[in-house]
């Protein structure tokens, strides 16, 4: 094999001029080209011991496809990586690789490491390019599953599932599949168009996607078991329950939860004169909270018009939950970070519309259970900002609809579904992952948990045929 | 995609659709909503169940054209067909073991109270019904509260036909007159709800009123229908539609609905994105 490329950092990814991205809705970086592709992933040093694959919350066999890469072999690397990641275009655009197989990476210790989600974006975007989907031949098993959501842990199970011969038919509340990655992450940095060519892609597979059809009100899991033939169950509906403040001013005229502005602009396309949603059109926005949510939900109102947009963040950039290009693109665009600033008060006029919100200056201390350090307030340090808008983006539970019209389904305290390791919950035949157990977390660990159920629905349904073959004979 | 298998102009601004969707036929109840989208580009817009007919798979709406998608939906026919129907959302009425209930309808408002009025009686209870209007032109299901109540009382605003007054006026007269019940249902623009729950407080009535907040997805993602309710923030589409009208913070109500009245897309948008408020008013 030929001597690694030696140079310190990553390719650079061509992007979109910050002034002119942060008043459009295009994707922000264009991608790798071949050349650029192949230069990147000559830095692969190919370690022996891999450690970038265990970084891998589904084991994407990295040094692999990167190879290929080199070879100028991009359709074969696609498929090396459609191994173990049914939605590599997803992946290589959203994962927070700097804390997952990026942080292994050996060339990461004095340099930069590899740009790995580059590469899995640039293979995957390759593959859209060039060929044209078609179904994969697998002959039904005759059994039937039913999934609960089609976000990306739904989707990942449904696709492993299908893979494996299983009738498959995804139930999904809203009117279009792709859970968060249609509703919440926006257009500018996941194009709802690769997002729908994925489920298509699952679709000619033969996986059924029945969309407008809330589960535990149309029909029951119990139903769905006993009177539609569904033999399991896999509950993936998420974490969509927004968490409120409690502070006073917080139903005021102009205070949104992150949920519902993301998804009135990316759902419901109110960015687009040619749908009827409508919109605030805001001048000053706050954005409360310091996670993927708040920096899409921040630059989705600078793009919306906004003039200034603030995120107010109880702690520092270092505690910061989202992913850092997020952060980095935020700031290239102009937001305005208030860290270390906490809401007390959101305050309305007369007519109870939003004109500005009093904040408290906070201070490190020592670190708490999370092992961050607690933010405290500092006396006295009240002062107003003036807006028009709030989003609150603090986060979210699971969704209660579930586990109040399935008895004997245990959950935690706040709501998450409680599995074992085989994603087995406390009824038979029902599986569960993703956000809906986790509480929020990543694409990647939600995929992650719909393979691990996908595996476990295989060996539950075809141990119970085994046992009705042998009791039969 | 859900046909229109009837259409029936109420009055100049009020339609009454059946559309085929058998499986919310079959499991819809009183209080529950579905929310409706005619195309790609339009809005979702919650609707209260307004009938089922599990026999023939269908489920009946009643709406007022009060916003863009309203109006679209009221120029459409029988046989065409609307993109996204779901439901049942919200959780249905408990109307069980109630002996003489009142149920109070204001406007369009007065079809979402007919299930309830309906099932109350199916239930065993003696059900007076008023249902008030602006005027003698618009009023609607006359012959339908007719059949399924002991006492009917038709208010308008003007007195151009039954009772001169608002409805409020009316349950304080027959309240004031001896009536007792120990339910009383009220749907209707918010300050007609805020009005009956002000009367039945005084008189120790338990009063359920149905809310419609701005809704986006109806299922608890979004928060837009949060709604306070003795002093706990509330989903109205998760926890809701109906909740005990006296605990019930409605100026917070009146205030949040106004969140797009500056904002619509379209000049004579008075309705938008779930304000099924305006839409019964
Ligand atoms: C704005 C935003 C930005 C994010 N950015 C990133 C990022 O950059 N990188 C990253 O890794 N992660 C990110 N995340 C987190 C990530 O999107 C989630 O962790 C992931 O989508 C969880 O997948 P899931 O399949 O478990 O659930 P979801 O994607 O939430 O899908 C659940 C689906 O179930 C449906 N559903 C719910 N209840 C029912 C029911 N009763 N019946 C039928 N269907 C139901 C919902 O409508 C939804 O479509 C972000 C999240 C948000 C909101
Ligand atoms: S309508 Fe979105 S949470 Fe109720």
């Amino acid at each position: 094999m030929a001597k690694a490329n030696m140079r310190p950092d990553k390719v650079e990814m061509p992007a979109q001029d910050p002034k002119v991205r942060a008043r459009n809705f295009d994707e922000v970086t264009y991608g790798y080209t071949e050349e650029m592709a192949v230069e990147e992933a000559s830095r692969c040093l190919q370690c022996k011991h891999r450690p970038c694959v265990e970084g891998c919350p589904v084991n994407v066999q990295i040094p692999e496809f990167i190879h290929l890469i080199t070879e100028g072999d991009f359709e074969g690397a696609y498929q090396k990586i459609l191994e173990t990641n049914v939605l590599p275009a997803v992946c290589g655009r959203v994962c927070p690789q700097e804390t997952q197989c990026e942080s292994r990476c050996v060339r990461g210790i004095k340099h930069e490491p590899v740009g790995i989600g580059r590469l899995e974006r640039f293979v995957a975007d390759y593959h859209r390019a060039h060929s044209n989907p078609v179904a994969a031949k697998v002959e039904s098993n005759g059994h039937k599953v039913a999934v609960i959501g089609s976000g990306p842990s739904g989707l990942s199970c449904a696709g492993d599932l299908s893979k494996l011969g299983y009738e498959v038919v995804i139930f999904e509340s809203l009117q279009t599949g792709g859970g968060v990655l249609s509703y919440g992450i926006p257009e500018f940095r996941l194009p709802k168009s690769i997002v729908k060519e994925e489920i298509k892609q699952l679709e000619l597979d033969g996986v059924k996607l029945e969309t407008n059809m809330v589960v535990g009100r149309i029909l029951s899991i119990d139903e769905l078991l006993h009177d539609y033939g569904f033999e399991a169950v896999y509950v993936a509906s998420g974490a969509g329950l927004p968490k409120f403040l409690g502070i006073a001013g917080e139903n005021g005229v102009g205070v949104y939860s992150a949920n519902e502005y993301l998804t009135r602009t990316n759902l419901m396309k109110a960015y687009d004169d040619n749908y009827d949603t409508p919109i605030r059109k805001s001048k000053n926005v706050a954005v409360i909270g310091g996670g993927n949510v708040a920096m899409d939900a921040a630059r989705t109102a600078l793009r919306l018009g906004a003039e200034n947009v603030y995120i107010v963040y109880r702690r520092s950039f270092a505690e910061m939950p989202a992913r850092q290009e997020e952060v980095h693109h935020a700031q290239e665009e102009g937001i305005q970070f208030l860290n270390l600033n906490n809401p007390v008060e959101i305050n309305l006029d007369e007519h109870g519309e939003v004109v500005g919100m009093t904040l408290i200056r906070m201070e490190l201390g020592e670190p708490d259970s999370s092992g961050r350090r607690r933010p405290e307030p500092i006396p006295g340090s009240q002062h107003d900002i003036e807006v028009d808008t709030v989003i609150v983006s603090l986060g979210t539970d699971p969704n209660p609809l579930i586990k109040a019209t399935t008895p004997g389904l245990d959950v935690t305290n706040w709501g998450g579904i409680i599995v074992n390791d085989e994603g087995k919950t406390s009824r038979d035949a029902v599986y569960a992952g993703g956000d809906a157990v986790t509480g929020a977390a990543t694409v990647i660990s939600a995929m992650g948990a719909g393979k691990v159920a996908a595996a476990s629905i295989d060996r539950y349904i075809m141990s119970k045929e085994a046992e009705a073959e042998a009791e039969a004979n | 995609m859900f046909k229109i298998v009837s259409k029936e102009k109420l009055n100049d601004i009020v339609t009454r659709m059946y559309i085929e969707a058998p499986l919310i036929a079959k499991k819809g109840k009183a209080g529950q909503f579905i929310i409706f989208r005619i195309d790609e580009h339009g809005e979702r817009v919650p609707l209260t169940i307004a009938d089922t007919r599990p026999e023939d798979g269908t489920v009946g709406i009643i709406f007022q054209t009060a916003g863009k998608a309203t109006r679209l939906l009221s120029e459409m026919n029988e046989g065409d067909e609307i993109l996204d129907f779901v439901g049942p959302l919200g959780k249905p009425s408990e109307l069980d073991g109630y002996k003489k209930a009142c149920v109070i309808g204001g406007g369009v408002g007065t079809a979402i109270a007919y299930p309830s009025a309906k099932a109350l009686k199916a239930n065993g209870a003696e059900v007076d019904v008023i249902v008030g209007f602006r005027n003698k032109d618009i009023v609607i299901l006359e012959d339908d509260f007719r059949a399924c109540s002991d006492n009917l009382y038709v208010t308008t605003d003007d007195g151009s036909y039954g009772y001169h007054g608002f409805v409020t006026d009316k349950l304080r007269e027959l309240l004031e007159g001896g009536k007792e019940y120990d339910l009383v249902i009220a749907i209707g623009p918010v300050p007609m709800m805020k009005f009956v729950c002000d009367l039945t407080k005084e008189h120790n009535i338990k009063t359920l009123v149905s809310l419609n907040p701005i809704m986006v997805d109806g299922t608890g993602m979004c928060g837009g229908c949060r709604v306070m309710v003795g002093g706990e923030l509330k989903f109205a589409c998760v926890d809701g539609p109906e909740f005990d009208g006296h605990e019930v913070d409605f100026d917070d109500l009146m205030m949040r609905n106004r969140t797009y009245s500056k904002f619509e897309k379209e000049e004579d948008h008075k309705c938008n994105l779930g304000l099924k408020q305006k839409a019964q008013a």
